[in-house]
């Protein structure tokens, strides 16, 4: 743990939120921007990891003897690789049905 | 274990027997079963209640028993009777079982409908033994909600319409009626919601003007108050045979029995100062039903009307606040549920044959079925209140009762409500003179058969019930009597 | 005098009897159950008048018997109706009255209704009738009273439609309950008001005379009179409309499309001398606390009878001729009821009311019987299709003019003594009101003949079968009643049956009953001229044109109640009711589910389906909720 702090110690935390946040936007532009569904997949793995990047900093910054942001952050990838899993498989079948993976096809799907 | 818990145990045990049953032959066996034990159970209860009362017992509930199921709000599985509840209760276990009877050849989906019908079944018996105002609640809902697929499945003309109405107004009263006992229970501050505890805590006035209207509105809606009580003609004319009885036969006196027992009772203050506005609505409905049901053709319209303006007059009775005139509500929901299902079996029967329901389109039938023609002729003369069947008895000790509260006001009402009985003939006899009557209109309704043996038994047992509450009402008009001194006693 | 139970129960059980078995029994059984258990309860009756009229007396005034009182419904603290028989003059006389008629219209019947479809029902029927009409009677108290009242209603009903495959009889049936019903409206309303004031139904206390029990009731006032003078009043609207008063007859020439036995018994006999019946039962608080009431019943009584009589000149159907004399009757009775006083020679009126009930139940139902014997053989109730049947039907023809004698008051015949005692009670009240009456009794006379006249007299018309002599089954109820008709006025009524109870002793008052008689016989006689050759057709004078065509069509009467009843209230209160259920009421309902339907409509936009724009919303929705937070 005291490793940790030394290491970093001449970083200033904004640099990392910095980083966390421009992810994080660019994320949120892909996901309204971009029509193919597997884009707007990859724009919310990037908010995602923008998040994960956050746990890790501020648990690191504020609380450096406790470890329930990493663990935080591992449970979100997990959840995320899950969700991609499940993603996929539903863009697949939209592309099966559809010939190709733009989400305006999925208005055809509410009721 | 309580032997009233049997009323909802035994149609529990139905549903589960239904589920299994594989034939037919097993549905309909199971259903007769069940509903003759009902009608035993009732018989029973009946006998117990006058045994224990002549022996001098003066609770004002019998046989009662409590189970805490929702401890955070100490909501109550709480049973017990009286006088009034012994006797809807007789009449829901009477109703059931003729409503098996007149079902006998329901297809498809016989199963099912049986089903649904046992729910319903549990529903009302539920509602008359509770004494808890939460779980009378959860059984008046469990007692409206399968009439929506009773219609909505097994319903004849614009059933998806007349089923969604139905349950769209009833759900939206009970929303309000929800609000009413939440707040009764919230403003009385008494530590459960079990009726005779909620009476020994009056609420302050003002809080009782606004529960007393929402809960009397509540339980208005399902007795037809007056205006809203549209859903009450389309939905009958649409639901099939056996659950336009068991709905306006029993369904409907929920609405006069909860509006009594939770609204009248807990919170008498507001009833006394707010009555005279609903018993200008009730007394409206009471001849407006009557001069409505002579415009009509369809004999299920005709007597759904007929059932608006007669229980109209129950609401009416019940808000005249006397002793004589409660009695003579609650002998005005039994002979109506009575006469009521008579009527709607009938028809059922007569529509099962003819296959049409417009007088205009029928004539000279009681030559052709004799038994149900006379039936028919026997349940107008009890709808309009002929002497030697109930609905005299009723009608009279409802207006005796009403003029015995001296407000002048009240009383030029109630001479308004007796008008109602020359109405009631002017519309009972046209029909009875338009398709009963008169030459055969329709040379193919002359080979028409006259009833079947299950028809009759259910229609004889009907019969009956109405004959004898008509020619020997004494024991049950006191009974039902010395109940309302304990009642109005818990409330003061 | 228990026995008397057994009156009510008879009948109710052969009710009953025929009714459930009325498909497994043959026709002649069942008319010889009904009648059988009819003869026993005319026997019944008969000994129970001999044993009252000879043993209930203590000193000079007759007692009220009650065998048997028990309690039937509780209504409230004090009010309870009970069931129970009451014993008194009236009632007994009536007993015998109504055993007597309906015994013979149960005969009767065996020949004439022979081969009917459905005489088990008629039976049946008829029983039910006589129960009601016996518990009616013997009510002692006001709600038995409306009870049996209300059920001899619905017998009238079932037996006026016993041709229920025939429109006219439907129609009739239907009418005359309605129209009895609407009046019984009246009634019942009287019976709430009466009972509140005075907290009982039952007449032993009602009829005391003790006006501690009418105290409130005469105290309250509203809308200018006192509530007993509105209570008696309607009541007396009740006795209106079973009695056929005007304006409240209209029902009775109708229900003669019933069998003509029911129209004697029900018609003309029994049911409709009900109204009479129920004024002479609360006759002490009429006279004693309601005099004004009183008056009212004898002027209602007074104009009905002259009307009636009027109408009944120009009617064509013997039956309808019939019904408008019996209407005409019933107000001669109604008139000596109001006239009447309480005791001694003042409450001749009442003795004559009644004693004139009792003859003319006698007579009518004999008149009604011998029409029937006619239509039997005619198969028409148009005059204009008889004539001549003297010939054939020696018996019926000198029946039929005993009582026509009788009605028209001809001396000795039973008709001239209570109508001469009615007479003279209208001259000891008012002069004007005697004339008027006596003028009825000439028109009464006169149309009577003009009936049997062309009934009996004049050209043989030709029938498609010989005319004969009715079955002896017809022809005994005929010569039984005629005995009563003939030597009935001899029986010493005032002895029976008075005001006050005292017996009081009939003087014959020359001078009125000169009048009444010439009148009667000058009436007669212009009934002879004009209608005993009615091959010579008669010719209206040009004066009374108008008057003709109004009497035949019943003073219009009839067509303003249909203008009423169809047009407004029909066409126009029940239209509108019904319209204004399916399109305001419910058709704001509907209008509520419209207008959640096109709410969602309009914000179903919102759901395009497209996540972005989902995302979108979320997006700023968060950023307004985070602002909100930071900066309010």
């Amino acid at each position: 743990m005291g490793e940790l702090l030394i290491n970093n110690a001449g970083v200033p935390v904004l640099a990392y939120q910095l980083v966390s946040l421009i992810i994080f936007f660019a994320g949120i532009y892909g996901f309204f921007t971009r029509r193919n569904l597997m884009m707007m997949l990859i724009s919310v793995e990037l908010i995602l990891n923008a998040a994960d990047i956050n746990f890790a900093v501020f648990n690191r910054y504020l609380f450096p003897g406790e470890i329930d942001g990493m663990f935080f952050a591992l449970f979100t990838i997990a959840i995320a690789a899950c969700e991609t899993a499940v993603a996929i498989a539903i863009i697949i079948n939209v592309y099966r049905n559809f010939g190709n993976a733009e989400v305006d096809n999925l208005k055809k799907m509410k009721g | 274990m309580n032997f009233l818990s049997l009323f909802v145990l035994i149609p529990l045990l139905m549903i589960l027997a239904l589920f299994v049953a594989r034939s037919r032959k097993q549905v309909l066996g199971i259903m007769v079963a069940g509903s003759s034990m009902l009608v035993a159970l009732a018989a029973f209860l009946a006998y117990n209640y006058i045994t224990v009362r002549n022996s001098g017992n003066t609770d004002p509930m019998l046989f009662t028993a409590a189970l805490s199921w929702f401890k955070p709000l100490n909501i109550q599985y709480a049973v017990g009777v009286d006088g009034v509840s012994v006797v809807m209760l007789c009449l829901s276990a009477v109703i059931v079982f003729t409503g098996t009877f007149v079902s006998w050849k329901m297809a498809p989906l016989t199963k099912e409908f049986f089903l649904w019908f046992s729910l319903l079944a549990t529903g009302v018996f539920g509602f008359f033994i509770s004494l808890d105002l939460f779980t009378l609640f959860l059984f008046y809902e469990t007692a409206l909600i399968p009439m929506y697929l009773l219609i909505g499945v097994w319903g004849s003309g614009k059933k998806e319409y007349s089923a969604m109405k139905l349950t769209l107004m009833l759900m939206g009263s009970s929303m309000i009626l929800l609000v009413g006992i939440l707040g009764i229970y919230f403003g009385s501050g008494a530590t459960s919601m079990h009726i005779s505890e909620l009476a020994q805590h009056p609420m302050p006035v003002e809080l009782q003007y606004f529960f007393f209207t929402l809960t009397f509105f509540g339980f208005g809606v399902l007795g037809a108050l007056f205006p809203f009580h549209t859903w009450s003609p389309d939905g009958h004319a649409s639901a099939p045979t056996a659950v336009s009885m068991l709905h306006a036969g029993v369904l409907m006196k929920l609405g006069g029995y909860g509006s009594f027992r939770v609204a009248i009772t807990l919170m008498p203050a507001a009833a006394e100062k707010l009555s005279p506005i609903f018993l200008v609505l009730t007394g409206i409905g009471v001849v407006y039903g009557a001069f409505a049901a002579i415009r009509q053709t369809d004999l299920k319209y005709i007597n759904a009307y007929s059932s608006v303006s007669h229980c109209n007059l129950v609401l009416f009775a019940i808000l005249m606040l006397t002793q004589t005139s409660l009695t003579g509500a609650v002998l005005q929901m039994l002979s109506h549920g009575l006469i009521t299902a008579l009527f709607f079996a009938l028809i059922g029967m007569i529509y099962g044959r003819t296959h049409t329901r417009l007088i205009t389109d029928m004539g000279g039938l009681m030559k052709i079925m004799p038994f149900l023609g006379a039936s028919f002729v026997i349940a107008g003369f009890s709808n309009i209140g002929v002497p030697g069947f109930s609905g005299f008895v009723a009608e009279m000790t409802i207006f005796v009762g009403s003029f015995e509260n001296g407000d002048l006001f009240r009383r030029i009402l109630t001479i308004a409500a007796v008008t109602s009985i020359v109405i009631g003939a002017v519309y009972i006899l046209r029909t009875v003179g338009k398709f009963l009557q008169g030459p055969l209109q329709n040379e193919e309704h002359g080979k028409l058969d006259d009833a079947h043996w299950f028809e009759r038994l259910a229609v004889v047992t009907l019969i009956a019930g109405i004959l004898y509450l008509g020619s020997f009402p004494t024991g049950i008009s006191n009974m039902i009597s010395d109940s309302f001194g304990s009642l109005l006693q818990v409330a003061k | 005098m228990e026995y008397t139970l057994f009156v009510l129960l008879l009948p109710l059980a052969s009710f009953v009897f025929l009714g459930l078995l009325s498909n497994k029994l043959s026709h002649k059984a069942s008319g010889m159950i009904g009648t059988a258990s009819l003869l026993m309860v005319a026997l019944l009756s008969y000994f129970a008048a001999g044993e009252y009229f000879m043993t209930q007396k203590t000193g000079a005034l007759f007692q009220t018997l009650m065998p048997l009182n028990l309690t039937w419904l509780n209504m409230g603290a004090n009010l309870h109706i009970d069931m129970g028989i009451l014993l008194d003059p009236i009632s007994v006389m009536m007993l015998v009255v109504i055993s007597t008629v309906s015994l013979m219209v149960h005969i009767y019947s065996l020949g004439y209704m022979k081969g009917e479809k459905g005489f088990q029902r008629y039976y049946a029927f008829l029983s039910l009738f006589t129960f009601s009409m016996m518990g009616l009677v013997l009510s002692t108290n006001i709600f038995q009273m409306y009870i049996f009242w209300e059920l001899v209603g619905v017998s009238s009903y079932l037996l006026i439609g016993f041709y229920y495959t025939k429109p006219t009889a439907v129609a009739a049936a239907k009418k005359a309950f309605i129209v009895t019903r609407f009046a019984d409206m009246f009634f019942l309303i009287g019976i709430l008001v009466l009972s509140y004031y005075t907290q009982t139904f039952d007449f032993g206390t009602l009829t005391s005379g003790n006006s501690a029990v009418f105290q409130q009731a005469i105290s309250t006032q509203f809308l200018g009179a006192s509530a007993l003078v509105w209570a008696m009043a309607l009541i007396f609207v009740g006795g209106a409309g079973k009695s056929a008063m005007f304006p409240l007859h209209i029902w009775l020439p109708d229900a003669m499309e019933g069998p003509t036995p029911v129209s004697a018994l029900i018609h003309a006999a029994t049911m409709v001398v009900a109204g009479v019946y129920l004024v002479a039962r609360l006759f002490p608080v009429y006279v004693l606390f309601t005099p004004e009431v009183l008056q009212g019943i004898a002027y209602v009584g007074a104009f009905t009878s002259m009307f009636a009589a009027l109408i009944a000149i120009v009617q064509t159907d013997i039956k309808r001729v019939l019904a408008f004399s019996t209407i005409s009757q019933i107000g001669f009775m109604m008139v000596a009821l109001g006239v009447s006083k309480f005791e001694g020679h003042e409450g001749l009126g009442y003795m004559a009311s009644m004693f004139h009930l009792f003859t003319h139940a006698m007579f009518k139902a004999l008149l009604f019987l011998g029409a029937g014997s006619v239509i039997h053989a005619v198969h028409s109730n148009e005059m204009e299709n008889m004539g001549g049947l003297r010939k054939q039907m020696p018996i019926t023809h000198l029946t039929f003019l005993t009582a026509c004698l009788a009605i028209a008051g001809i001396p000795p015949f039973s008709g001239f003594f209570s109508k001469d005692e009615i007479l003279s009670a209208t001259y000891l009240y008012n002069t004007g009101l005697g004339v008027w009456m006596t003028l009825v009794a000439g028109l009464t006379a006169f149309y009577m003949f003009r009936l049997y006249f062309s009934i009996f007299w004049g050209k043989e018309k030709q029938h498609a079968h010989p005319l004969h002599e009715s079955p002896k089954s017809m022809t005994f109820p005929l010569i039984f009643l005629a005995i009563p008709t003939l030597l009935g006025g001899f029986i010493p009524f005032g002895q029976f049956v008075t005001a006050d109870r005292a017996p009081y002793t009939i003087h014959m008052d020359l001078m009125v009953a000169g009048i009444s008689v010439i009148i009667a016989l000058v009436g007669i006689l212009i009934a002879r001229k004009l209608y005993q050759h009615p091959e010579k057709p008669v010719t209206v004078p040009s004066g009374l044109k108008g008057f003709h065509k109004a009497a035949s069509h019943r003073f219009y009467i009839d067509e303003i109640y249909l203008f009423i009843t169809k047009k407004i209230l029909f066409n126009g209160v029940s239209r509108a009711f019904a319209w204004f259920d399916r399109h305001v009421v419910d058709g704001f309902i509907n209008g509520l589910a419209t207008a959640t339907d096109w709410f969602s409509i309009r914000i179903r936009g919102f759901q395009s389906g497209e996540i972005q724009w989902y995302a979108w919303v979320f997006l700023f929705g968060t950023l307004l909720i985070t602002a909100l937070i930071l900066f309010i």
